[in-house]
């Protein structure tokens, strides 16, 4: 193996990690203190307490059944659409508690967006009318600034000119990748903040895999995203930040080149060099 | 191990072939009604079927010709109403026990609804007598929409929970996830998605209580004459065919034979419908 050190310097010098010494940059979207999630009588994930940068994109990754999902899901108040979940410590969004009692989840729902693992384009609705439902849904009538929306969504999606003709056609007829940009396009027209992502590419091919990542590096000019991915090479290409969980704790978290480098744990190196999980 | 020798093989063979006799011929009974009640009807009644029929009110006894106008209107009356009652009840039903029942409390409702379709439906009949007929003092299509409505509200319920427990969650979850509220994702996302499949089971129950006599015999009572007035009674077809059936005289016969071909053809029709409406089903689900 290389020396850990060399390899973070010539990060460096590409310009794609954060300065050593100011490992997380001040900004936080996310502050998670002390987070624990019980499904029922199990208990899923296990007092984890980190805060996530703003427009940076965060990797969780770990083994199967480690909580990572259930982490992510929480973030906007997903995971309580499981009956008998319970939550205690805090998250909070810009400061704002996600749990206090006069939040709407519907609302919080609106500032985090969420892209699913298996593309769920609705099926009874064309391409344009999957974009722009969100608004419509919430509310939106005035033509005009739907069909901005819905071009400006295609476009930041990367899907606008594979597209543009064929609005009208049903979502379902496009392929696996696309519909999972379409769902992208979705999530970006009602203008969250933060976009989380559930093992976004596990159903797609290295291609349309390739297209998803690169989407993914622009978006995070705009957008705190949170990515769950079982696909080593894949966090360290996305993102600028890693957290490994382990049976719903928190083992490991900082920067991506430090983790996949030098990390402290030992569990992480294990994961991470595949020697379990 | 040991091998079966070549007579076991031939006992096995002829046991094979033996079951699958047995079964043919079942299945053969089991369609065979369907065809004869089709053709009788087709052999009795054809004669019959003609524009008068579908036009003329019924004719006095003694009086050739004449028709059914009334009755087929007045089955189309007692369908509308019950519709009207019995489709927004049975789906928002369908709809609780698929997306808000607790666990406990949807296996119960649903275990009445399933009693529910179990009841012979001379039944209702007699409950919507108690309760409408007596009280109002007289027959009337209200009464009979009510009895019909009755007999669909569990019939719909359960197929529309069904189409709707078909929905993938991943929909429901895309939409939430976009800030949408609950209600919003179950009209706009869910029951868009089933929409197909609830309008089937719409159609099957409009279609089995088309047939229904008994419920109508305590409520709509049935009407020689026009009636536009719903709190009177009404004529419907399966009560004029029986009460045609019932009568001595040979031309009210040949009218109960048209009156039923008429009615089974509706019936046939509108089973054919859903299967139209189920095979080009494209994105959505049953």
């Amino acid at each position: 193996m290389e020396t850990p050190e060399q390899t973070v310097m010539e990060r460096l010098e590409q310009g794609t990690a954060p300065p050593p010494e100011a490992e997380l940059p001040p900004a936080h979207t996310f502050e998670v203190k002390n987070m624990s999630i019980w499904y029922d009588k199990k208990r899923a994930i296990d007092n984890v307490t980190m805060d996530i940068a703003t427009k940076h994109v965060t990797a969780i990754i770990g083994p199967s059944g480690c909580g990572k999902s259930t982490f992510l899901r929480a973030l906007n108040r997903m995971h309580e659409l499981t009956p008998k979940t319970r939550l205690e410590g805090t998250v909070l969004l810009q400061g704002q508690d996600l749990y206090s009692s006069n939040i709407d989840p519907a609302i919080v729902r609106r500032r985090v967006g969420m892209v699913f693992q298996k593309s769920n384009p609705f099926p009874t609705m064309t391409i344009g009318e999957n974009v722009i439902i969100g608004l419509r849904l919430n509310g939106v009538r005035d033509r005009k600034f739907l069909n901005e929306r819905l071009e400006k969504s295609l476009r930041m999606a990367a899907l606008w000119d594979e597209v543009k003709d064929d609005l009208h056609k049903p979502g379902t007829s496009l392929s696996g990748g696309q519909q999972q940009r379409l769902c992208i396009a979705r999530t970006l027209a009602v203008e969250p903040e933060v976009i989380l992502m559930d093992e976004p590419c596990s159903a797609l091919d290295p291609i349309a895999t390739a297209k998803i990542e690169e989407l993914i590096y622009e978006l995070k000019t705009n957008y705190t995203i949170v990515t769950v991915t079982h696909n080593m090479q894949q966090a360290g290409r996305i993102s600028d930040f890693t957290a490994f969980f382990y049976m719903g704790r928190l083992i490991e978290f900082g920067a991506t080149t430090k983790i996949f480098t030098n990390p402290t744990e030992k569990q992480t190196e294990d994961y991470i060099t595949g020697r379990f999980g | 191990m040991r091998f079966e020798t070549a007579h076991h093989h031939t006992w096995r063979k002829t046991k094979s072939g033996l079951a699958c006799t047995i079964a043919f011929v079942s299945a053969v009974l089991v369609i065979s009604p369907l065809g004869l009640v089709f053709g009788y009807l087709l052999i009795k009644g054809a004669g019959s079927v003609n524009l008068d029929f579908f036009t003329k009110l019924p004719t006095p006894v003694g009086v050739p010709g004449g028709g059914m106008a009334n009755a087929i209107v007045g089955s189309l009356i007692l369908l509308a109403l019950a519709g009207v009652i019995g489709i927004p009840v049975g789906v928002l039903g369908g709809v609780y026990l698929a997306e808000y029942g607790s666990a406990r409390l949807s296996s119960a409702l649903r275990f009445l609804a399933d009693v529910l379709n179990g009841i012979p439906s001379i039944t209702w009949g007699i409950v919507v007598y108690g309760l409408i007929v007596l009280r109002f003092k007289g027959f009337s299509a209200y009464a009979g929409g009510f009895a019909l409505a009755l007999i669909m509200i569990p019939l719909i319920l359960r197929t529309t929970e069904e189409v709707i427990l078909l929905v993938p969650n991943g929909y429901r979850e895309a939409s939430l996830a976009l800030g949408v509220s609950r209600w919003k994702t179950i009209v706009h996302i869910v029951l868009k998605t089933a929409s197909k499949g609830i309008i089937t089971g719409i159609l099957l129950a409009l279609a089995r209580v088309g047939g229904e006599t008994a419920p109508l015999l305590f409520t709509a009572f049935g009407n020689r004459f026009w009636n536009h007035n719903l709190s009177q009674p009404i004529a419907a077809l399966p009560i004029q065919i029986f009460t045609y059936a019932i009568s001595p005289y040979d031309d009210w016969h040949r009218q109960a034979w048209a009156g039923a071909l008429v009615l089974v053809t509706g019936v046939f029709c509108v089973n054919v419908l859903v299967r139209v409406l189920t095979r080009q089903r494209g994105a959505s689900v049953a």
